[in-house]
């Protein structure tokens, strides 16, 4: 079974975000990168897929060569090949056209199951997973917290408000991670396994190499644009709850709660 | 000129779900702006004798796909009923709820049409009628306000409990017009349903939520939060402590890598108030803090803090609560 995982880099979640000079784009130079820990449980169910059933793990991600570490880490965690697009043209595409990127890269690759995040922990775009698969013409399961294939068809679990609901898919097909680290429990990379990352094939890819028109991917062809960010109102200073004892602290609380915040 | 905004309704187990008089009211007003109509799309099973009441909240016309096997959501079904409702009233732009399906739907949809999506978005304006969506990202800590190219048909996700709802008015009814597309060929189908019949507050809906963390101690202790989760109407969340414990199901984890939630008053028992924890439940309209260690940095983002130990304050708080009900009923 040949299983892709879409794997994004973004900043560390203790990163603190700031709004880059020109108002439309965030400041980099000093953020720590990881991999997104949704395509992190990605990578872990993609490794259990080929542990059942045999075949390989590839990683495939759009970004610049800095995402090379993720990719490697990937690989160390037991993947077996990475493909990584980094094409100037894409600078300020549109995540259809990341998707669609990302679709001619996975249409390469011959695979099976097709496993990425839910989204991404930076932009919380929570799109490219649905939207590769529709450019590939293939069902797709999102917001998995179990997967399961029998190598003809896949079984997800779904989280849905009030409950889980079981999906199944015809191969091939697109998954999307849900869950938390609780779910997938991702493995970290073993020392051996760092070593062995080294020498596994990666490869970059720019869109031509996809067979993609670069124009009609580009930062021009976007369909929509971030025009600025703003930072979040700033909370007003709270408050500490004084009173001689437990049960007064509480009724003031309740107080507080019922008469001035009105939300009890 | 724009003709009309489409909505996405949301119908599960014979009723429009709540999130969908959120998105009505949004493209109502949006809809007002441009001097458009307000249409919907509705997909489900049973969802053609319901689908007039929509009505209530100025829908004009509903396009619906009423079929036994759309009971369930699942992309590949509902996706082109949605895209041949788009095709028949050629909106300018289309409204989903970011729920769990919407925003599934709105993903496969956009790519289906070649739309660009703004996904779980806080706030839409229009301005000369230009549509903006504000939406957070890095889990709240910044927000990005889109805009779409000329002539791109904007398909914008509502973070649920954050716009406005419209009061519906009574007797309004919705022309119903049936989508006449076959139910397509599937390759992917729904094999179980697993609904929580217990009652419990479904956490991104909740407009109250009583969390706990690492503070808890224990799967046991979580007793004396649902107590108090009962007599408030509340839902009960917790920390990736507590959940990566084993205390609690992945399902409650509030934070970065569980749900984001927007209720009115967040409860935050023995939680530190970790970035990844607060990207969760930052936005909750009021936040309140016990904690033990009167430096926990959950205090600098609580509206109310109490520096006690929640074993003895808890019992106490439930106390009063319950006296405050009592008075109140
Ligand atoms: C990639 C990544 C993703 C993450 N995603 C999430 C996420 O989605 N959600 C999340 O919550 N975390 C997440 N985390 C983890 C986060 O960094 C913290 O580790 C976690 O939130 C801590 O949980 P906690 O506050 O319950 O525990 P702790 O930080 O251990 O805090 C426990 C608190 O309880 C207080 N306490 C103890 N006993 C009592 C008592 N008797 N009475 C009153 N107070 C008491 C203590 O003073 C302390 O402040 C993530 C981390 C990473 C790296
Ligand atoms: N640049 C990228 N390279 C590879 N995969 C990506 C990229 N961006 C997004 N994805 C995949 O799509 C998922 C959802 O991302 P997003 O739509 O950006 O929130 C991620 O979890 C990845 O699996």
């Amino acid at each position: 079974m040949n299983v892709v995982v879409l794997l994004k880099q973004t900043p560390d979640t203790e990163s603190v975000i700031r709004i880059a000079g020109d108002g439309k784009s965030i400041a980099t130079d000093d953020l720590k990168w990881i991999i997104n820990p949704y395509d992190e449980f990605a990578v872990e169910a993609a490794l259990r897929l080929k542990e059942k059933h045999g075949g390989t793990v590839t990683i495939v991600s759009w970004g610049p060569q800095r995402v090379v570490e993720s990719v490697r880490t990937a690989l160390a965690m037991g993947a077996d090949t990475g493909v990584l697009i980094d094409d100037p043209a894409l600078e300020g595409a549109d995540s259809l056209s990341i998707a669609k990127a990302l679709a001619a890269a996975v249409k390469e690759l011959s695979a099976d199951v097709v496993v990425c995040g839910s989204r991404a922990v930076d932009y919380d775009l929570g799109q490219r997973g649905a939207m590769v698969a529709e450019f590939l013409g293939w069902p797709h399961l999102a917001l998995a917290v179990s997967m399961e294939s029998d190598g003809s068809h896949v079984v997800i679990e779904r989280p849905i408000e009030g409950g889980k609901v079981t999906l199944e898919a015809d191969l091939p097909a697109l998954v999307t991670m849900g869950g938390s680290h609780a779910v997938w429990n991702p493995r970290y990379a073993s020392l051996p396994g760092i070593m062995k990352a080294k020498k596994k094939p990666l490869a970059t890819k720019k869109l031509a190499d996809l067979g993609l028109d670069p124009a009609e991917c580009s930062a021009q062809a976007a369909k929509m644009q971030v025009t600025s960010f703003e930072m979040p109102p700033q909370r007003a200073a709270g408050r500490i709850i004084e009173g001689e004892d437990t049960a007064a602290k509480a009724r003031e609380l309740v107080r507080a709660l019922h008469e001035e915040a009105k939300v009890m | 000129m724009a003709k009309c905004v489409l909505i996405v309704a949301e119908f599960r187990g014979g009723n429009f779900r709540r999130v969908s008089s959120e998105g009505a009211s949004e493209g109502k007003r949006i809809a007002d702006a441009l001097g458009a109509t307000l249409c919907a799309v509705a997909v489900g099973s049973g969802v053609a004798d319901k689908a007039a009441e929509l009505g209530r909240y100025g829908v004009k016309t509903v396009y619906v796909a009423d079929d036994p096997a759309l009971e369930s959501y699942l992309a590949e079904a509902y996706v082109p009923f949605a895209a041949d409702a788009v095709t028949q009233c050629d909106p300018a732009a289309v409204i989903l709820p970011a729920s769990v399906d919407g925003k599934d739907l709105g993903a496969r949809l956009s790519a289906a049409l070649g739309a660009a999506l703004a996904q779980d978005c806080t706030q839409i304006t229009c301005d000369g009628g230009k549509i903006k969506a504000k939406r957070p990202v890095f889990a709240g800590k910044c927000f990005a306000w889109c805009e779409w190219a000329e002539g791109a048909l904007p398909v914008i996700s509502c973070r649920p409990n954050v716009m406005d709802c419209l009061l519906p008015s009574e007797g309004d009814q919705a022309e119903v017009v049936k989508l006449s597309l076959p139910v397509p060929a599937l390759r992917s189908r729904v094999k179980g349903i697993d609904l929580d019949t217990s009652g419990k507050v479904e956490l991104t809906e909740a407009e109250i939520i009583v969390s706990g963390g690492r503070g808890m101690k224990g799967p046991e202790n979580y007793a004396m939060l649902e107590e108090l989760a009962k007599i408030l109407g509340a839902a009960v969340g917790a920390s990736r402590a507590a959940v990566d414990s084993g205390w609690r199901p992945h399902s409650d984890q509030v934070g970065q890598t569980g749900k984001v939630v927007n209720p009115n008053l967040y409860i935050a028992a023995g939680i530190s108030g970790a970035i990844q924890h607060l990207a969760g439940m930052g936005s909750s309209k009021f936040i309140v803090a016990i904690n033990k260690d009167g430096e926990a940095p959950i205090f600098s983002k609580a509206d109310f803090g109490v520096v006690e130990d929640l074993f003895n304050f808890i019992p106490a708080f439930t106390e009063e609560v319950r006296k405050l009900k009592a008075t109140c009923s």
